[in-house]
């Protein structure tokens, strides 16, 4: 069974690829869909309950919220994908070389990551937007900068694992130059596992994005940003508990989705994993010669 | 068994020198002077002959080592600068910030060791059933949420709508309770998860067959299975105490505990350097030393590893 076709059987996993899917062309489409302007304050309709007019209601300058999460869409994802795809690209380069070089080159690229790694990455991120000042361009650096150092090892690792596998041996044989063979062999066995992490950690990244526009670190306003609509809503929360509904259920939702997405890609990466998920374990062993069909089963899949 | 101890003691000076000459490099990268902020902060227009003077007084015209060398030996001796804000020394400051979240942390950490222990046993006895299902689900789903989110929720449910819990600051014995269950929700669904499978784990294992087979009831067990599986969730345990104290920040601001994460974040808000300085080094230090810590009491407590360590 291919990956997709794994990915295809796991409906859940599809489930959360199409909401994030469609909130993505959400986002894209964010000027079509929200009813109003985003930055659009009018005093008049300030904190309304959710209506006709304001599907969501409004906040306390009377901007529509629904406009606001839409466009927020916009801001979150965009400043997260930028944060994740830098990160990676670090993360290839560093543990490529790392993982292709000998001696000084690799030793000194390892320790300097754990020398990195040594820093929680909550820290690290509130030093750097601490000596970089407030602003979300500081935030997303910091996210960069607390992250490359987890992947340059991750992709390190993998890249030890493949460069002992019998055909970039013999790529290495026919003398392929080492950039192909990185291009070609080792990149392509190496892109499932990232993608895997990757989604499952951009969940993070846009908590933490969020959490510091909530702190006023981040996003600056008028910009419509989930954690900063959060930020105001505090001040509201006595008179207004609504306000601070939409925004975080959207937040909540993505990183659920994400969350999900990331164990169906994982699942689907390994078939082991799949093939022995606990229930089915159960049901084989149930019928007599269980452990003897799950083997052939594991065996069928690995060739 | 000592050798290792000393082995494992001396590795970390060089990574307390790395990370203290990375947060001294990383301060003296910033783009804006510091003389003509410690002006600023205080309204004053800075002239050229002020700026001057104020680098002098501030040490900041000496050569790159020689200030680092100077400022780890006053580090040492306590003298951790003077806020350009309010001119009180940094010390003197993070003295009154430290105990309110030390207090936090604890509170969180008993809170987290409860909840994930009883968590993860009721689910591994329920295994696969019902009532392990429903339990993962509702921590799944509080781990997902902002914890901003759900101190909101909270402080709002709790504080505004019942009126039960003060809503913020630090007034009376009350008050830690919304700020420490907040926090712990980040946490509870990793240590729940590890326990729990640990437990399965463990439950498969040959000593819990033989315990069963020397018809053993259910509760000595299930009491051996979770001794055996609480070890490596320690590590994890010890290594979230840093990680625990780092995530202050957003909590202490929401409930206006005043704690150093809150602290800092004012810090960063007036560039207030020394004080930011001393936080980064603060955090650092202590998670290389919780590191080195759960490093020994793994070594102690699993035969195995001291036999190794020998």
């Amino acid at each position: 069974m291919s990956f997709f076709r794994r990915l295809q059987q796991d409906k859940l996993g599809i489930a959360c690829l199409m909401f994030l899917g469609l909130l993505t062309l959400a986002g894209i489409f964010a000027p079509l869909l929200a009813p109003h302007d985003p930055t659009l304050v009018n005093v008049a309709v300030k904190l309304a309950t959710p209506s006709l007019e304001y599907p969501l209601g409004t906040d306390h300058l009377g901007r529509c919220l629904l406009s606001r999460v839409l466009f927020g869409i916009r801001t979150t994802f965009f400043y997260a994908f930028l944060a994740m795809g830098v990160t990676i690209l670090f993360g290839v380069i560093f543990g490529m070389l790392a993982g292709y070089s000998n001696g000084k080159v690799r030793e000194a690229i390892l320790r300097f990551c754990d020398a990195m790694l040594s820093f929680p990455s909550e820290v690290m991120i509130l030093a750097i937007v601490g000596i970089l000042g407030p602003g979300i361009l500081n935030i997303v650096i910091a996210n960069i900068l607390s992250k490359w150092a987890w992947y340059t090892r991750m992709i390190y690792s993998s890249v030890q694992q493949y460069r002992s596998k019998n055909y970039v041996k013999f790529a290495q044989v026919n003398q392929g130059s080492p950039f192909y063979i990185m291009r070609k062999h080792i990149a392509s066995g190496i892109a499932g596992e990232v993608t895997t992490h990757s989604t499952l950690e951009m969940g993070w990244v846009i908590l933490s994005i969020s959490s510091l526009s909530f702190l006023g670190l981040g996003v600056q306003p008028p910009t419509p940003e989930w954690g900063m609509m959060l930020n105001e809503a505090k001040n509201v929360l006595f008179t207004n508990p609504w306000q601070m509904i939409p925004a975080g259920t959207i937040t909540l939702l993505v990183v659920i989705a994400l969350n999900f997405l990331g164990d169906s890609l994982q699942n689907a990466m390994n078939p082991q994993a799949y093939m022995i998920n606990v229930k089915q374990q159960k049901k084989l062993l149930r019928f007599g010669t269980g452990r003897k069909r799950l083997n052939v089963n594991i065996e069928s899949e690995k060739s | 068994m000592r050798q290792y101890l000393t082995k494992r003691i001396l590795s970390t000076i060089p990574l307390l020198l790395f990370v203290t000459f990375l947060a001294f490099i990383l301060i003296n990268l910033r783009t804006s002077d510091p003389a003509e902020i410690a002006l600023r902060v205080n309204q004053i227009t800075p002239t050229e002959e002020m700026v001057q003077s104020m680098r002098e007084e501030l040490g900041l015209d000496e050569p790159f080592l020689v200030r680092y060398k100077n400022w780890i030996v006053n580090s040492l001796q306590g003298e951790l600068g003077y806020s350009y804000v309010n001119k009180k020394p940094v010390l003197e400051e993070l003295q009154l910030a430290i105990p309110p979240t030390l207090q936090l942390a604890g509170a969180t950490l008993a809170i987290i060791v409860f909840f994930s222990i009883s968590i993860g046993i009721l689910c591994s006895i329920f295994e696969n059933r019902w009532q392990d299902r429903l339990l993962r689900g509702f921590i799944f789903f509080l781990s997902a949420m902002p914890s901003f989110w759900i101190g909101l929720l909270l402080m709002w449910f709790f504080a505004v709508y019942l009126g039960l819990l003060p809503t913020s600051g630090m007034n009376s014995p009350q008050s830690i309770i919304l700020p420490a269950v907040t926090l712990s929700m980040t946490f509870l669904s990793t240590y729940v998860r590890l326990i729990r499978n640990n437990m399965i784990q463990n439950k498969h294992e040959n000593f819990i067959l033989y315990a069963k087979v020397r018809g053993l009831n259910e509760r000595t067990i299930t009491w051996n299975i979770f001794t055996n599986s609480i070890q490596s969730s320690l590590t994890a345990f010890g290594m979230s105490i840093p990680r625990l104290i780092a995530g202050t920040v957003i909590v202490e601001n929401i409930f206006a505990w005043p704690g150093i994460g809150r602290l800092c974040v004012k810090a960063i808000f007036n560039s207030d350097y020394p004080v930011i300085q001393a936080y980064i080094v603060l955090m650092a230090v202590l998670f290389i030393i919780c590191n080195l810590l759960v490093d020994i009491v793994v070594v102690m407590i699993d035969p195995r590893l001291r036999r190794e360590a020998k």
